[in-house]
């Protein structure tokens, strides 16, 4: 544990204010040229500037109104982020006509509340109608409460959990200056040194990897590459690229952080096989005790009781929390009432490349469809549940008897 | 408005050294002349329209360039981001204008008539001419910085002027956004069509924000004047036809580029033009003249001379291949236009594009005929000049500076023979 005087001189809050001394000089400066922009900005009434959005189909083009629009397009959050800065990906990715993208990212925690009017029903969209003036979000890191949690491998190749999260302080990837990106990255890789036992491991920064190691990181699946989807480039993540970007595996390679790809720190824990209670009470070890170590320096996480974990985009709001199996499910997923029994049971399915990706052979990615309004040992338990469920339908199949579509989990608890 | 980290004042409660880019991979135009003490000097600095440095460079941290092509690396906001940031975009300037410098006057001659020749390029070698340029017009920030309403105005202004003319002149404006497919394939089969750009050079500077609203395309009737609108600049106007008569083309150019001129000049939108730097366009490598005149021409032969490459440097002229810049030629036909854009006028560019391919269309005749060119390779004047005067002045250096050491040593040895 780092001494007082250490922590002090090291610590965020200090550093903040000396800076903010020099910086309140300078942005005095800069304030009046601000004021001149802001003026130039003005000359154009909001119906100007209000985004074509007639063939558009995403969450900020359904929620988005001219009057809206006019009431919102002047704000500015305290580092100055704007309106047409937030809904930027979702002008420029008018989005499919079958899938419906959010098309709207936060750069910073203010975001959420100098846009509300906004972000508010893009959220209610996105999360089955919660409504964060109403409502409050229930944060769970205990896995000893996960029942059932091992699989069985003849069906479950592999068990994993990730989540992301933001360094309370600090502009997120959309907005983020070099300065503080790699704030980000020395909080983080300060504090992952920190780890101790099965958690301990290595940072490998992106920029200056050897390709031997990058091979490595290639082969295991481990290594994430310059964002080349528009939704992320348009909302300006891949600026700077890689500048302080980087991977973090312990030695056994079961626990992962990627540091500024498209949140602050994405957390993965996983490992082959279906034991996803050992793999979610690693995950909440280690997020645990990675929480704890950015706080001796005085350092926190961007949390809020409406909201939960504050991320980049909004769709990963309340736990970020995305549990899922590589799982084979060969006669189940032909069958027709497949995709019914996941919806009832508030699954989704994907390609074993990920988001967007198609099945590889029988194998596809099983995991929780919500993120918001449950906790995350809620969610773990729903895909426990949910997977014995699969398993057990394919193992009737395979019989020859028949399966029963299950009731829907209501949508809403709180 | 724009997008990153633009206003984002945080950056200025860190220090220098922690916003400064890592440009040790980089090289381009940009990363060759941004030190640590021009980013710390001109950080904190914005255009009246709210353009910063950062936004500026932001293209060229995104794109290290190639190890063989040196990119620009930076762009322009708006007229007054050559001033703010001259610093940085002056020495930039310098280095891909061949050493233009910041005192240095732009001449511009939109006058066709001051073109010598230039009708008679031999059709059966030169396939099709044509001449393009880029125009801003003034009162608005440019494409990597300017908002919806901003692109939208300018749109609707050119649109204005544009169908206001007539005569050779008079054609029709195609918004991308509500073409039908009929036109749009149209266009496409005219070579007339620009999409989308996908080049991270264009898209990391913020230039495809919002497509495809407010831009366009404008043709006249007889499809040799073509207009751009809001693709990479406010305007890009383009003159081309079939054949070799460039004079033609350059003629066209020039009257359809000063009639719309006139019409933005009554509504008190000019063109962005300064003395210094001529006319002002997103992309430093395009001030000037932004000119680009060329042609497409069959050099079978001569494209595979040993001095080839020797011949297009002395005629200050580049090759590209027939689908345009970064292409390869097809056929051994060549595109071959101008290389310089800043110092000299357009009817200078032109007439080197003019005398030059006529030279080189010789050449291939002569190559045709198992003759030798050697005689006809140009001698490089200007630099011959220099190098005498080079010599000159290091021979007056040389004996003036021997001169001083003889007079020295003699005084030094003279003076410790006296003390002994």
């Amino acid at each position: 544990m780092a001494n007082t005087f250490t922590r002090m001189i090291s610590g965020r809050n200090t550093a903040v204010m000396l800076a903010l001394g020099a910086g309140t000089l300078a942005s005095g400066f800069l304030l009046s040229d601000s004021m001149a922009a802001a003026e130039m900005r003005k000359m154009y009434p909001p119906s100007a500037d209000y985004p074509d959005l007639r063939k558009h189909n995403n969450c900020m083009a359904s929620a988005l109104t001219p009057a809206m629009y006019a009431r919102l397009r002047d704000r500015t959050t305290p580092n100055n982020w704007t309106l047409d800065q937030c809904i930027q990906t979702g002008v420029d990715n008018p989005g499919h006509p079958f899938i419906k993208t959010v098309g709207m990212v936060a750069g910073d925690e203010e975001s959420y509340e100098v846009f509300a009017e906004l972000f508010d029903p893009v959220i209610k969209d996105r999360h089955n109608g919660y409504d964060p003036r109403l409502m409050k979000h229930h944060t769970d890191l205990d896995a000893s409460k996960i029942t059932s949690g091992v699989f069985d491998e003849h069906y479950v190749l592999s068990s994993r959990v990730r989540t992301g999260r933001s360094i309370r302080g600090l502009s997120l990837p959309p907005a983020c200056t070099r300065s503080e990106r790699r704030e980000v990255e020395h909080v983080v890789v300060t504090a992952l040194s920190g780890l101790k036992g099965d958690l301990a491991g290595r940072y490998y920064s992106l920029g200056e990897m050897t390709d031997r190691e990058q091979q490595q990181l290639i082969d295991e699946h481990f290594l994430f590459d310059k964002p080349v989807s528009p939704l992320l480039t348009a909302a300006g993540m891949a600026r700077d690229w890689p500048d302080a970007r980087g991977i973090w595996h312990n030695n056994e390679k079961n626990f992962l952080i990627w540091v500024n790809e498209e949140d602050h720190t994405r957390i993965i824990s996983m490992e082959k096989g279906g034991n996803m209670k050992r793999v979610f009470d690693r995950f909440c070890r280690g997020l645990k005790q990675v929480e704890q170590l950015i706080q001796e320096r005085g350092w926190e996480f961007m949390w809020n009781e409406r909201l939960g974990y504050i991320l980049t985009c909004p769709s990963n709001l309340g736990t970020g929390l995305r549990a899922g199996v590589h799982i084979r499910l060969p006669l189940l997923s032909r069958d027709p009432r497949f995709k019914r029994i996941l919806d009832n049971l508030r699954l989704q399915k994907r390609g074993t490349g990920g988001v967007d990706t198609a099945a590889t052979g029988d194998t596809i990615d099983i995991s929780n469809l919500d993120r918001l309004g449950r906790s995350e040992v809620e969610l773990v338990q729903m895909v426990v549940d949910g997977v014995n469920y699969l398993i057990e339908c394919e193992k009737r199949l395979e019989r020859g008897q028949d399966i029963k579509i299950p009731g829907p989990i209501s949508q809403m608890i709180h | 408005m724009p997008f990153g980290n633009t206003h984002n004042n945080f950056k200025l409660n860190y220090k220098v050294e922690e916003e400064y880019p890592n440009l040790s991979k980089h090289n381009n135009h940009m990363a060759k002349v941004l030190t640590k003490e021009i980013y710390g000097k001109l950080r904190d600095k914005q255009t009246p329209s709210g353009y910063t440095l950062d936004d500026v460079i932001q293209t060229g941290v995104d794109n290290p360039g190639h190890p063989f092509i040196m990119t620009v690396g930076c762009v322009a906001g708006d007229e007054e981001s050559y001033e703010v940031f001259k610093d940085l975009l002056d020495p930039i300037i310098s280095d891909r204008h061949g050493g233009y410098k910041p005192t240095d006057k732009h001449k511009t001659d939109l006058n066709f008539e001051n073109l010598k020749g230039g009708d008679d390029l031999d059709p059966n070698y030169v396939l099709s001419s044509r001449v393009r340029t880029g125009r801003s017009i003034k009162g608005f920030t440019l494409p990597p910085h300017n908002s919806r309403g901003e692109r939208r105005l300018i749109e609707k202004l050119s649109v204005e002027a544009l169908t206001s003319l007539d005569g050779e002149f008079k054609g029709k404006y195609y918004p991308l956004k509500s073409m039908t497919d009929a036109e749009q394939e149209q266009l496409i089969n005219d070579h007339f069509l620009f999409d989308k750009p996908v080049s991270p050079l264009l898209t990391c500077a913020g230039m495809a924000r919002d497509w495809p609203d407010a831009r366009g395309i404008w043709h006249n009737d007889n499809k040799t004047f073509l207009v751009w609108v809001n693709e990479e600049d406010h305007l890009r106007v383009i003159s081309m036809q079939q054949g070799g008569n460039m004079r033609e083309v350059f003629r066209r150019f020039c009257v359809g580029l000063q009639k719309i001129e006139e019409i933005f000049k009554k509504h008190n939108h000019g063109f962005m033009w300064n003395e210094h730097l001529g006319f002002i366009l997103t992309c430093p490598s395009n001030l000037g003249t932004g000119l680009r005149g060329g042609v497409h021409v069959k050099l079978p032969k001569l494209s595979t001379h040993a001095k080839f490459e020797e011949i297009l440097t002395r005629l200050r002229l580049q090759k590209r291949g027939t689908g345009g810049v970064d292409t390869a030629s097809v056929g051994g036909v060549f595109d071959i236009s101008n290389a310089d854009r800043l110092g000299s006028s357009e009817v200078y560019q032109v007439q080197l594009v003019v005398d030059g391919v006529k030279l080189m269309v010789e050449m291939e005749k002569k190559l045709e005929k198992g003759e030798s060119i050697d005689s006809m390779i140009p001698s490089q004047k200007i630099l011959f000049l220099s190098f005498i005067l080079f010599h000159v002045l290091l021979c007056w250096l040389v004996t003036s500076w021997a001169y001083l050491a003889d007079v020295s040593i003699t005084y030094f040895l003279l003076k410790k023979s006296n003390n002994n």
